[in-house]
């Protein structure tokens, strides 16, 4: 890398950047495409393996699928019951969502733009979550939902799911609410405008940007827990009530015992496929959204 | 002024007891449970005292994951924070350079947006399929070895309590790297080109653009790098979970897994609870650790 430090001292400014620019540019992009493929490898991997044939895997893991099998996916949809937990994946995160963002805008905006007593209390106890490990939660919640009988509930992951999702919400919405100009709600109010339509008509559609950003990232949050539904949807006759991830987990148990990797192969595909296209249609929103949501 | 005082508690109440019920409640019986001996099954337990922490100290099992998040802690955030940096300088400035100034390399956009894949994939997915990745016959990286005549490397990459670490190791920085290339490109951005043409008009190597530009102008960005890498170091427990579910043995082993183990699968909720509140302290520590390691001037433009 040390390129530049040879440059002998007598040569003159144009040389040195005619060398610079043939040279630079051309290791910076072998390096850049490096791990380009290093990501994308992997990924390209398992969707070609699931098209193949549990033969064609085991004898070469690099050789292409000799024809489009798709009755791999319809197994790991039906079988595998892929397509379920998928269904139940959109449910909680669907849900969630929208209780996590009206609540959190809810709370949000009175912690805002209202003065009251315990105002400051409030917001701390929400954002104070933040900084707690989920962990240190984990047993104690398990005997919460279960004491409420809404262990392997999707309702219960629900619920917990936006529980979860509220500190980080109501830290970022606060911020956004703070930074909306007063001018209009005073005008409003002048008009004769309540608190309730107030909130609903003139302040949320102003603060949809910063909603759109928080959603996102929620959505990854909620989309991509682990942990929270492990331990949430175990008992009775949870597995028909498995989201995506843990469902995806099971199969690959499962299906190593059982040797029907192209089944794998096609339940992974399918769980990520869906992700990957919203990402590439959205990707600047994507990015933006996760940058915001770690760089509080 | 009622109207008021009515809307704050509406809009205030029914967020308040979500969070009440689901957050603060656990984390508030988290410390209380961590004092009894409880197994989960019946009522009645006895407060122990300090009896779980006591135990804690003596637990082998504990202290082998407890090296593991503490090796994680050093090696995840500097091998992102080194490889993020490099990359995103590559992109930003490690184009041709010429009178208007340094240039990023063409394409810069496509590798945003591929570098980024992993961040929108599900821990659980990265997991699997990694796992397969690394699978002994069917796995992609011993068909590269083998393809490339490296048979003898060719090894049970999981298989092995000598390898299983590093093997989850390498996915978590698989896993990080392009969310920090992203986001210090970003940083890069508010850098004025012409410091680079100046240090390189002056002889100085890419290199040392990077080390004595980019790394102090980015410092803060950097800083939250580290605690965001550091949280994910002191959990780890998705990724090791499904890849070796921390062994062979307890080679792999990471604290957030010995917890779910010990509370899920002995019912051993008290003594669970108790090594949750050691991780809580752990984080806690290392956060007033690294606030003030890294007190240092910034540098201002």
């Amino acid at each position: 890398m040390a390129l530049l430090t040879e440059t002998p001292p007598e040569s003159p400014p144009e040389t040195f950047y005619q060398k610079t620019e043939r040279t630079v540019p051309v290791i910076s992009h072998l390096f850049l495409i490096g791990w380009a493929l290093v990501t994308t490898l992997p990924l390209v991997w398992a969707v070609l393996s699931s098209f193949k044939s549990d033969n064609e895997i085991l004898t070469d893991p690099w050789s292409l699928p000799s024809e489009l099998r798709w009755n791999n996916w319809a197994r790991a949809w039906g079988e595998a019951h892929i397509g379920r937990y998928f269904l139940n994946s959109a449910i909680v995160v669907t849900g969630a969502l929208a209780i996590t963002m009206l609540f959190g805008a809810m709370a949000a905006y009175v912690l805002a733009r209202y003065r009251f007593r315990g105002n400051r209390i409030v917001y701390f106890a929400f954002t104070g979550g933040m900084m707690f490990p989920v962990f240190l939660a984990l047993v104690p919640l398990f005997f919460v939902v279960r004491n409420l009988g809404l262990l392997g509930t999707l309702p219960g992951l629900t619920l917990v799911y936006a529980a979860y999702s509220l500190p980080f919400t109501v830290f970022f919405l606060t911020a956004f609410f703070r930074t909306l100009p007063t001018s209009v709600a005073e005008a409003a109010m002048v008009d004769g405008c309540g608190h309730f339509r107030l909130f609903f008509s003139v302040m949320l559609p102003m603060a949809r940007p910063g909603l759109v950003g928080v959603a996102i990232f929620n959505f990854l949050f909620q989309w991509n827990q682990y942990v929270l539904p492990i331990v949430l949807m175990q008992g009775e006759g949870a597995e028909r009530k498995w989201v995506l991830a843990q469902g995806l987990t099971a199969l690959a148990v499962n299906e190593g015992y059982r040797g029907d990797f192209s089944g794998l192969f096609a339940g992974m595909t399918i769980a990520m496929l869906p992700v990957l296209a919203a990402y590439l249609l959205f990707h600047r929103q994507f990015q933006s959204g996760l940058a915001a949501g770690q760089l509080h | 002024m009622w109207g008021k005082r009515l809307f704050i508690a509406v809009f205030l109440i029914p967020p308040l007891l979500l969070y009440g019920i689901f957050v603060v409640s656990p984390y508030a019986q988290a410390f209380q449970i961590s004092g009894t001996d409880w197994s989960g099954l019946s009522p009645a337990y006895e407060f122990v005292g300090l009896d779980n922490f006591r135990r804690l100290l003596g637990d082998g099992y504990f202290w082998t994951a407890l090296k593991h998040n503490g090796l994680l802690l050093v090696l995840l955030p500097v091998a992102t924070i080194v490889a993020g940096l490099f990359f995103a300088s590559m992109i930003s400035v490690g184009g041709r350079a010429d009178r208007a100034g340094v240039h990023g390399v063409r394409g810069s956009g496509f590798y945003r947006v591929v570098y980024f894949f992993p961040q929108v994939l599900s821990v659980a997915i990265i997991g699997v399929l990694w796992k397969e990745m690394y699978a002994p016959h069917t796995g992609m990286i011993n068909g590269f070895l083998r393809g490339i005549g490296l048979d003898g490397l060719a090894v049970a990459w999981l298989g092995d309590p000598r390898f299983s670490f590093w093997c989850v190791l390498a996915v978590l920085i698989w896993m990080n790297v392009g969310f920090y290339v992203v986001l210090f490109g970003a940083a890069m951005q508010s850098i004025p080109r012409d410091l680079y043409e100046a240090a390189l008009l002056d002889g100085a190597s890419r290199v040392t653009t990077l080390v004595r530009i980019t790394v102090p102008l980015l410092w803060d960005t950097i800083q939250v790098a580290w605690v965001y890498l550091a949280i994910v170091a002191i959990d780890g427990f998705a990724i090791v979970q499904i890849i070796t579910n921390g062994g062979p043995g307890s080679s792999s082993d990471v604290v957030g897994l010995r917890l779910y183990k010990t509370a899920f699968g002995d019912g051993q909720f008290g003594y669970a609870s108790a090594i949750g509140v050691a991780m809580f302290f752990l984080t806690l520590t290392v956060a007033v650790m690294f606030l003030r390691a890294t007190r240092r001037e910034r540098v201002e433009l």
